[in-house]
């Protein structure tokens, strides 16, 4: 019997300008850390950068993209160069649904900003657990 | 006469899952909240993915420096995909390469040795952006 073992795309906005960027990134990286079977993640400059393989990315995976701002570079990137993302997850909502303030600095974040990278990690791995159902 | 600039943009690469795009952003934030700031400035380069005007025009307006984390080289030829006025580029790799004795390590952000490499970088970088700001050639 083959057993395949499905993974998820998480691309993260990186968004290097806004608080919401950083956060954005440490909980990607937190859920990638934990659930390194299940998922996957590639550099969204790459849809451009890269080759073909980059290119192919949500077609080869179901993919959620995780935004910072409403621009939703990441939603749109991977939609318009690779493929429609499974889910979008967008910061701001995340933080308003949990009650948390937005992070007010760039970098070097700490036990401040615990509970919003804890919030929104654990959104994402929702997302991935949802997506690996239906698939 | 050379034409002087009031802002010199620098661009890190998005580098999720490499030390040396954690350090390519920390080398940035340093030079626009401490070493230059007012005159070094910075965008989302995932926003140049998506062609926004506001970045782009930022790009195409001023000069810009790309430091990036791997040899794929993503922030530079995404500046140069929207036709960006690209001063200088450098590879995060080179600072370490030049000072190991201070090695980084982190991913999502540099531990505090790679924040000092960060230091020493920008000193470096910042050089650059005077250059440009007063119109040299770098």
């Amino acid at each position: 019997m083959d057993i395949q073992v499905q993974k998820v795309g998480v691309v993260s906005c990186s968004g290097e300008e806004i608080p919401e960027g950083t956060l954005c990134r440490l909980a990607c990286r937190k859920v990638l850390d934990e659930r390194p079977g299940e998922t996957v993640t590639i550099c969204l400059p790459l849809f451009i950068a890269g080759g073909e393989e980059e290119r192919t990315f949500a077609a080869n995976y179901p993919t959620i993209t995780v935004d910072g701002c409403d621009k939703m570079c990441a939603a749109k990137a991977t939609e318009m160069l690779s493929g429609k993302p499974a889910k979008t997850l967008l910061i701001p909502e995340i933080l308003k649904r949990h009650g948390l303030a937005p992070p007010d600095k760039l970098r070097h974040f700490g036990p401040e900003e615990e509970a919003a990278v804890k919030a929104v990690a654990e959104e994402i791995a929702q997302a991935v657990d949802e997506v690996l159902e239906e698939e | 006469m050379a034409k002087t600039h009031k802002k010199v943009v620098v661009l890190p690469c998005s580098g999720i899952g490499k030390v040396y795009g954690a350090l390519a952003r920390e080398t940035t934030y340093e030079l626009v909240e401490k070493v230059r700031p007012g005159l070094a400035t910075t965008t989302c380069l995932p926003l140049l993915v998506i062609n926004d005007p506001e970045a782009v025009a930022l790009v195409r307006e001023n000069p810009v420096i790309t430091i990036d984390g791997c040899p794929k080289d993503c922030a530079k030829k995404s500046v140069e995909a929207v036709g960006g006025n690209l001063a200088k580029t450098y590879e995060a790799i080179k600072f370490y390469k030049e000072h190991k004795d201070l090695k980084p390590e982190g991913i999502a952000e540099v531990n505090e040795i790679g924040r000092k490499l960060a230091q020493v970088a920008a000193a470096e970088v910042a050089q650059e952006i005077d250059k440009l700001a007063a119109g040299e050639e770098t």
